[in-house]
């Protein structure tokens, strides 16, 4: 579904954030990219949307070549290609319901939009979407009256609502306390799955990624360093990528527990310090 | 609701009917009232005139040039004059506004009931009054001149600086001052060394802002005979001298500048 | 071990580290004040005579007297309120496209410097003095002082709409940029949301500004109640003037009111 090709990026400062990545996530397939702060996995993703514009390389989308599209071909692949953001990203002063329908807007035009008058199956897929992830009593709500995880619940209906191939998820739980961080990851997984859509997760929490995604990429100066399962996710791969540190306690979480147990003990375990062994 | 249901699916409008009726209503009002204002305004309008205008314009634009360089002698009185009437009328304006600031602040005022509303009403009557209207009063009572213009901008300033001085007052962090309140400090010791220093920044900041607007409504004053290079400016003007005008606008523009970047980089240095 | 330490000194230290820097500004304030309060050529005799005048103009405000140029103080009110309202609407309107063009996150880079420029020039001279050129122009009457006004409000308000958009949350522009939206349903979507609020607020304070401003223009001819408060107080009319200042004091101080709570209603 998306192949990146030789993506370079050299900001105007000099800083090389990319190194020549080569990417591929076939479709229905939902990949981690993991790294510590500075690695490159935000420039990565934007620069498949183009939100952050590549010096060099190829990014395809199906068979579409996204890199030197033209302004209105950008916004017509843009409309396939779902973003969630770290910190939401919704427009807070309007309400849930036209946060929803702003996925809509590469599909309708700008007086139909200025209007809010969107088509009807649109808004019956916006109500089913803030149905599926529990909000639809909230429809009228200023977005800057819901909570962290309700937010991003609606960032989530607003990618999915533009009915995109692709999901461009940029550090979701970031902003989110561990049960919620959980909770929202867990959604985003059961809706690809549900949809059969390829994603990119951007997610530092290493925990998380192993216990959600059936494939981890490891971003470490620009450059991937790490592409496999979770499982083979061992000390020395993670020394590589995040540098020295003790990582046995990570690993031993996600071992021989069903994931609701791991969800409460790793909780636990960062609280307390150890991992409990329940049989 | 915005919402209901309609053959089985949610029909969705980001207003409710109501809603968006008063939303119409409330855009056709304004529409209307200006449409009237238009009138009455195009009414008292002497539509050749308008019409005429870019003509005129040309002609008074080459009218203009070259300014005539050589009244630049005759100017520098004037501008000197400008920039004290500004200056001095800043300074009167602060003296007076500090403690008239500390008045009318809820949290320093020495009496709500009586004081503040006094405070208050000092504020509002000068910002209310433009500094040319001040000047005009004063050139009536005082006779034209420098002092006019020095005393109007200095009314005209009190209730600003006061304004903003006491709305700084009031939002200071108040636990700094209840810090120096628990070590059994006296009511002027609180101010000194729980209040003065939170809103030293802000009031210098004040100063040099208003300061600089000052610089620019000085160069009016002169219009109606306060002082300045205004003076200059009319009397050009009514002799037809535009020569005389241009070059005259230029040196508003340059002082103006000149003033602007002095009080960016006063500021920069004091924050 | 603990040696006894001798009693030390303190002062609190100074505001300009350099004594020599601290003492000269000092030196050139007290020159500059004498030279600026020397240079001021005052009438002490005619100053002395102002006193008499001073009292008789603060008695004419009690009571101020409405009604012998009542038709007329009605006349100049109304045309300032006129003036206010269609200069501030046509003022705002016009600086929403310089503003959006001067916005440095939204613009193309002549564009941008093209309509700062607009925005410098329209800011430097005051109101009253464009309102001098109109009333050459265009001839005496509200016609000139609303030119000035709208101009005014350009700069003004031009201004502050390129500095709110400059400061909007990037975040939630790229959020819908992302979603594939056009340009205009970007501005309607991502922009005007953000910047709404502050600029509902600004424009009833620029109301409020123009109606000040408006009473002055008169003053040069540009209409208004200017034209009747200069009458006033050249034939020495202070009882007359004083009412009209009274009813300009209370205006502002009614529109002041209500701005506030307009400003608390939006957000």
């Amino acid at each position: 579904m998306l192949r990146i090709e030789n993506l370079e990026k050299r900001y105007q400062t000099g800083d090389l954030a990319l190194k020549s990545v080569n990417l591929e996530v076939p479709k229905g397939q939902v990949m981690a990219l993991i790294g510590p702060s500075g690695a490159g996995k935000s420039t990565l993703i934007r620069c498949v949307n183009r939100l952050v514009e590549p010096t060099a390389g190829k990014v395809f989308l199906g068979d579409l070549e996204l890199a030197h599209l033209g302004s209105s071909a950008l916004r017509r692949a843009r409309t396939r290609m779902g973003m969630i953001f770290q910190e939401y990203a919704l427009v807070e002063r309007l309400s849930v319901m036209e946060n929803v329908l702003s996925g809509r807007l590469g599909y309708v035009g700008f007086w139909r939009s200025y209007l809010r008058k969107f088509p009807q199956s649109d808004i019956d897929e916006a109500f089913n979407l803030l149905q599926r992830v529990g909000l639809d009593h909230m429809a009228d709500k200023r977005a800057d009256e819901l909570s962290g995880g309700q937010r991003q619940r609606v960032g989530i209906c607003r990618a999915l609502i533009q009915n995109p191939d692709l999901l461009l998820v940029d550090e979701p739980t970031a902003s989110l306390d561990p049960k919620t961080s959980r909770q929202i990851m867990r959604l985003i997984c059961e809706l690809c799955e549900e949809r059969q859509l390829a994603a990119i997760i951007n997610i530092h929490d290493v925990l998380l990624a192993q216990m959600f995604t059936r494939r981890i990429v490891g971003l470490q100066l620009g450059a991937i360093v790490y592409d496999g399962p979770p499982d083979q996710l061992s000390p020395d791969v993670l020394t590589q990528i995040y540098g020295e540190e003790d990582w046995e306690a990570t690993i031993e979480a996600t071992k021989d527990l069903d994931e609701d147990e791991a969800d409460v003990l790793a909780v636990a375990e960062k609280v307390i310090g150890r991992p409990g062994a329940p049989s | 609701m915005p919402t209901r249901d309609h053959n089985g699916s949610k029909i969705w409008h980001l207003r409710s009917t109501k809603h968006q009726l008063a939303v119409w209503f409330g855009w056709l009002l304004g529409v209307a009232i200006f449409v009237y204002c238009w009138r009455l305004i195009s009414d008292k309008t002497i539509w050749f005139f308008v019409t005429d205008a870019p003509k005129q314009a040309a002609d008074m634009a080459s009218r203009m040039v070259p300014p005539k360089w050589s009244y630049m002698d005759v100017l520098w009185g004037p501008v000197w004059d400008t920039i004290n009437i500004a200056t001095i009328g800043t300074m009167i304006a602060i003296v007076i506004a500090v403690p008239v600031a500390f008045c009318a602040a809820r949290n320093t005022t020495p009496s709500v009931h009586f004081v503040r509303p006094v405070a208050l009403f000092i504020i509002v009557a000068s910002r209310s009054i433009n500094s040319l209207i001040w000047a005009l009063m004063l050139v009536t009572l005082i006779g034209p001149g420098v002092l006019a213009g020095v005393i109007a901008i200095g009314l005209r300033s009190i209730g600003f600086c006061a304004k903003l001085l006491y709305e700084a007052i009031e939002e200071i962090d108040h636990s700094q001052v209840e810090a120096i309140i628990a070590t059994g400090a006296s009511r002027g010791q609180q101010l000194s060394f729980g209040i003065v220093p939170q809103i030293m920044p802000a009031f210098a900041g004040i100063s040099v802002f208003r300061w600089d607007i000052n610089i620019r409504e000085s160069t009016v004053l002169g219009l109606v005979g306060a002082g300045g290079i205004g003076l200059q400016l009319d009397a050009s003007i009514s002799t037809l001298a535009w020569t005389q005008v241009s070059l005259i606008l230029l040196v508003i523009l340059a002082t103006v500048i000149v003033s602007e970047w002095v009080s960016a980089k006063i500021r920069h240095a004091i924050i | 071990m603990n040696q006894p330490v001798a009693s030390r000194t303190w002062k609190r230290p100074p505001f300009i580290q350099s004594a020599l820097l601290r003492w000269g500004l000092w030196v050139c304030l007290a020159i500059y004040l004498a030279l600026a309060i020397g240079s001021m050529e005052i009438d002490w005799g005619r100053v002395g005579e102002g006193a008499t005048r001073s009292t008789r103009f603060i008695a004419a405000f009690f009571p101020p007297d409405f009604s012998s140029r009542w038709d007329s103080i009605y006349e100049g009110i109304m045309e300032s309120l006129w003036m206010t309202i269609t200069s501030t609407v046509v003022g705002i309107m016009l600086s929403i496209p310089v503003g959006l063009g001067a916005a440095r996150n939204l613009s193309w880079r002549p564009v941008y410097l093209f309509c700062r420029g607009i925005l410098a020039v329209s800011r430097t001279f005051p109101e009253i003095i464009l309102a001098i050129f109109f009333v050459k122009l265009f001839g005496f009457g509200p016609f000139a002082g609303f030119l000035a006004l709208s101009v005014g409000t350009i700069g003004f308000y031009g201004k502050l709409l390129a500095e709110d958009i400059e400061d909007m949350d990037p975040v939630q522009a790229e959020a819908i940029k992302s979603v594939g939206a056009g340009w205009l349903q970007w501005l309607n979507y991502a922009v005007q949301p953000q910047v709404m609020p502050r600029m509902i607020g600004l424009g009833i304070y620029r109301l409020d500004i123009n109606f000040r401003e408006s009473a002055v223009v008169g003053i040069v001819g540009g209409g208004g109640i200017g034209a009747t408060l200069l009458t006033s107080f050249d034939r020495y009319e202070f009882d007359s003037a004083a009412a009209i200042l009274l009813v300009i004091i209370g205006i502002v101080m009614v529109m002041e009111y209500s701005s506030g709570y307009i400003r608390r209603w939006v957000q």
